[in-house]
């Protein structure tokens, strides 16, 4: 055995490290001052009034109950068009071409997916220009309250069309797990409708392996901040962007009342997870009621139609939304309710391209950083797994979870709060830290399956050939495996790309990124400006996800079996 | 693998690292040839509001000239709230770093510069005063150079460019008769016109300001505004205001349950067509936007008859700075005549000048004087009489009653 193989033993605590170290600590830097603890601000002993004055700030409840409405109603909507859609047009043709097309949409970060859904259907928004005035008579825009509106409609809109790929995508990678064809026909040929078959038969065991990935969107989408700062109400704003707002206030003191509603995100995610729970035990009821009732559901055509309608018109909001922002960043005068700019102009990106080197190179080198020592990370810990066949279990997965889960305010303010005393504040290494507690779950998450599913009979071969497990890896598993773990580079590219939060926290307004901008542009609501911004944020996950399925091909243009 | 494994566990020490901060005494600006071989070198921090993209190409400019003459570097700190820098200076004074802090330049005024004077946060004693390019600015005549919100300056703050509350239309749509000339006549106009006017949600600088001017002109007593608030007869001189926003909240854009973000927001609902009135704090701000292509040339200016409110704002420089000196030049540059006129020019930013044409070299003023404020852009008598900015005190309390009486609309 060599040196380095006894290194990659201490791969899975380091990762564990990573991933729980900010989280306990963010936690504990974000309870204490809830709970009065912060002796920099004269808060020297343990009290609770910082939750009574929590309770007493106006409107504070339905900002809670909002969020935790957000969290529920995004993720019902969003499983359940992927499950009728995996249901009805699994094996299709039109599946295949469904795949490919929602696909690219998981690399689009949320901002800019929220925003382009803005530009769609505001009231002087793409639609109501088009449709205007030959339709609806209109030459101004009504006065109707879409973006912002108080039932957070158009904001859980928005979280739904980029929540139906990510569920999509996991469902599928779940779906190899399980003999889908074998009991589809099965349920078929007993005369249950297709929605039928898949609910009663293929669905629990698939919803089992998908969970803590559902659990982490219920989590996510009950406390995001960027596309609640963009689509979601004002008057009150949803907890999240509360707390943002205090978190900022000028008064330090209000930072106590920041934790204090730190501390009750951690409630209201708990509880829009435990509603998950309620509704995940609700829906087996019913399941298990018509199954036990035998009804076959055999005319379920409307429901099929139905989920593949919401999956093609999420991809098209989504698709439909990113050319509206790149039409915006070239446009000139554009007045309602003309459908195209009067006149053209590349002013926005002369403007924006000379001051978004800055951004763009902090970008690339986090999200590049953070991507390559997350990637081996997980390629050791994957190697270790395979040395001992230990750390697959479901313990080890909620741990790699975790982070998703929790939501990301709660646990980044004590981790602002902790690096600020450490004087680490603004620096490079502590953002790249930070972004890999995110970015490390997902590559892991994207790596392992193919990983795992890779053919142990090569390793003995080249055990055979008197090749050193090193070199086994590295010259014939990591080739091999080339493809997938580019894709899980490409996947954890874009997850640094897109991190609002941690960017604007630990990076204290001096490092900056291109979301980070493109957030902030949004509070100048210039539409030139964010088009330039949020069209850059998308296409650099683009050109990740570009380079990992079009690299192989030309690194293996002399391997034909590494071809695909 | 080895190498990859060590680099990281560097990288991993790296993060528990300190930055050294070097420890210096406070620059001079009245040794100006100190200061400038002291900046050479120096990276400032400069952290202002980053909401309007002229504003930034502005700063953008004036880095890359500093850089280039100077050898300093500016970075642009891009802020959605003043506030979020006054609260890191805040923070790192509570944390006890009392050096090497992260903002070296701040661009404020009001209520912000109240309270970092007020807690000892900003570089002192007087060094605005002492900049090589103070003999140019108008402090004579503009007095709100010298009180900021009623709050003496003590040459604490360098003025950068002024301010005055001036109302947008567009002709195409909203004759120039029929439009508001007081507050008064904007609830009436505004009743006629339902959700065709809003403001800026406060505490959003410009929407706090429409709050300010409409408690000027209701206010019985008009004394109190130059005084801190009385807590006990605030609800008391407060009222009219407030019994105006109830009468005008129902006619508001979208019924008032949601406002524009700020400004350029307002702008763009503008060129929309959804508001119909829009007001800034930068009377070239229509002209502007008409260049930029961003509203059609059928949008003018107009102003009260009884005047708008009007301030100066300015740059501050924290007690804790890290590059003092290369504030100082930076400062000093943007009140020279050449990053003032740029600044005036509609085309690139339009904001108005602190310089006093007076003072100028001949050349400078005909400059100035060549300047194309723009088809949208009122004179200067046109633009009506200016109204004080009351004390900071004011603000505050609005901001709170505002929120809690209109917080939660829906």
């Amino acid at each position: 055995m060599t040196g380095d193989m006894r290194l990659a033993r201490l791969a899975p605590p380091l990762t564990l490290a990573i991933l729980l170290g900010p989280l306990f600590f963010g936690l504990a830097g974000t309870a204490l001052p809830a709970f009065g603890y912060l002796p920099e601000l004269g808060g020297e002993k343990f009290t609770t009034q910082h939750f009574s004055a929590l309770a007493a700030v106006p409107g504070i409840l339905r900002s809670s109950v909002l969020s935790i409405l957000i969290g529920l109603v995004t993720t019902l909507v969003s499983l359940g068009t992927v499950a009728a859609f995996v249901a009805s047009d699994l094996g299709t043709a039109g599946f295949a071409r469904v795949r490919r097309m929602i696909s690219p949409l998981l690399s689009v970060p949320h901002a800019a997916a929220a925003f382009g859904l803005a530009f769609m259907i505001a009231p002087s928004g793409m639609i109501m220009r088009l449709i205007s005035p030959w339709a609806t008579g209109l030459d101004r825009p009504p006065d109707l309250l879409i973006v912002n509106d108080p039932m957070a409609l158009s904001m859980m809109a928005g979280l739904i069309v980029k929540e139906i790929p990510f569920l999509f995508l996991v469902t599928l990678s779940a779906l190899p797990q399980t003999r889908h064809m074998e009991t589809m026909r099965l349920g078929r040929s007993l005369g249950y409708g297709r929605i039928a078959s898949f609910t009663y038969l293929l669905w629990p065991p698939l919803y089992r392996q998908i969970r803590l990935a559902v659990f982490a969107v219920v989590a996510y989408a009950s406390s995001v901040v960027d596309v609640a700062l963009i689509l979601g109400p004002h008057l009150p704003p949803t907890l999240p962007v509360r707390l943002i707002t205090w978190m900022n206030d000028p008064d330090l003191s209000i930072r106590f009342l920041a934790s204090a509603g730190a501390v009750a995100q951690l409630g209201v995610t708990l509880t829009a997870l435990l509603g998950w729970v309620g509704l995940e035990r609700l829906g087996a009821l019913l399941v298990c009621n018509s199954r036990s009732a035998g009804r076959r559901l055999r005319r379920d055509t409307v429901l099929r139609h139905g989920a593949r309608a919401v999956m093609i018109a999420s991809a098209a909001v989504v698709f439909g939304g990113i050319a509206m922002l790149a039409v915006w960043s070239v446009s000139g005068l554009w007045q309602f309710p003309d459908a195209l700019p009067s006149s053209f102009s590349l002013r926005s990106w002369t403007q924006a391209l000379p001051r978004m080197s800055g951004p763009l190179q902090t970008t690339l080198a986090v999200a590049g950083l953070s991507t390559l020592i997350a990637l081996v990370l997980t390629i050791l810990c994957l190697e270790r797994e395979y040395e001992t066949g230990r750390g697959r279990g479901g313990g080890a997965l909620l741990l790699i979870y975790l982070p998703l889960i929790v939501p990301q305010i709660s646990f980044m303010f004590g981790l602002q709060v902790l690096s600020i005393w450490l004087g680490v504040d603004a620096s490079f290494s502590a953002l790249v830290l930070a972004h890999l507690v995110f970015v490390l779950p997902y590559v892991f998450l994207s790596l392992s399956d193919p990983w795992r599913a890779h053919d142990r009979r090569h390793d003995l071969i080249a055990a055979g050939l008197g090749m050193s497990r090193t070199r086994t890896l590295v010259r014939i598993r990591l080739p091999m495996l080339t493809r997938a773990i580019l894709t899980a580079a490409a996947v954890g590219f874009s997850v640094s790309v897109g991190q609002y939060l941690p960017t604007v926290l630990i990076g204290a307004g001096r490092l900056t990124t291109v979301t980070t901008e493109a957030v902030a542009l949004a509070a100048g609501g210039n539409r030139r400006a964010i088009g330039v911004y949020a069209f850059m944020q998308t296409l650099l996950p683009f050109f990740a996800f570009s380079v990992a399925t079009g690299l192989p091909g030309l690194l293996f243009r002399n391997r034909r079996g590494l071809r695909v | 693998m080895l190498k990859s494994l060590s680099v990281l566990a560097g990288m991993l020490i790296a993060t528990l690292a300190l930055p050294a901060t070097p420890w210096a005494a406070d620059p001079d600006p009245r040794d100006w040839d100190a200061v400038l071989a002291e900046a050479r070198g120096q990276t400032v921090y400069f952290n202002a509001w980053g909401g309007s993209e002229n504003i930034n190409s502005y700063i953008g400019w004036a880095g890359e000239t500093l850089n280039q003459r100077f050898g300093v570097k500016v970075i642009h700190v891009k802020l959605d709230d003043t506030a979020n820098a006054v609260a890191k200076v805040l923070a790192e004074k509570a944390a006890g770093k009392n050096e090497g802090g992260s903002v070296d330049v701040i661009w404020i005024n009001g209520e912000n510069f109240a309270s970092m004077k007020r807690q000892n946060l900003l570089m002192a004693p007087d060094w605005t005063t002492g900049l090589p390019n103070w003999v140019y600015v108008d402090h004579e005549n503009m007095p709100t150079i010298l009180t900021d919100f009623t709050i003496p300056t003590d040459g604490l703050e360098s003025p950068w460019g002024g301010a005055k509350m001036v109302f947008f239309h567009d002709t195409a749509r909203t004759p120039a008769d029929s439009i508001p000339h007081s507050s008064v006549e904007l609830l009436e106009w505004s009743k006629d016109n339902p959700g065709r006017f809003s403001y800026p949600q406060p505490p959003d600088f410009i929407g706090s300001s429409f709050l300010k001017q409409v408690l000027i002109e209701t206010i019985e007593d008009k004394s109190r505004l130059s005084q801190p608030v009385n807590a006990a007869s605030f609800a008391e001189d407060a009222a009219p205001l407030f019994a105006y926003l109830d009468d005008l909240h129902p006619n508001l854009w979208r019924g008032g349950k949601a406002y524009p973000q700020n400004y350029p927001d307002m702008k763009q609902k503008l060129a929309d067509g959804e508001l119909d009135i829009i007001f800034a704090f930068n009377p070239s701000e229509a002209s502007a936007g008409i260049a930029a292509g961003e509203l059609p040339d059928t949008v003018r200016s107009f102003s009260y008859t009884d005047g708008t409110l009007g301030n100066t704002h300015f740059v501050a420089i924290p007690y804790n700075a890290t590059a003092k000196a290369g504030a100082l030049v930076l400062a000093n540059f943007l009140i020279s005549p050449e990053a003032q006129l740029r600044k005036q020019d509609p085309a690139l930013w339009g904001d108005p000048t602190v310089l006093s044409m007076d003072k100028l070299s001949a050349e400078d003023r005909a400059a100035f004087a060549a300047l194309d404020l723009g088809v949208a852009t009122l004179t200067p008598d046109e633009l009506g009489p200016t109204l004080d900015e009351p004390h900071p005190d004011w603000m505050e309390y609005i901001e709170r009653e505002w929120l809690r009486r209109y917080g939660v609309a829906n």
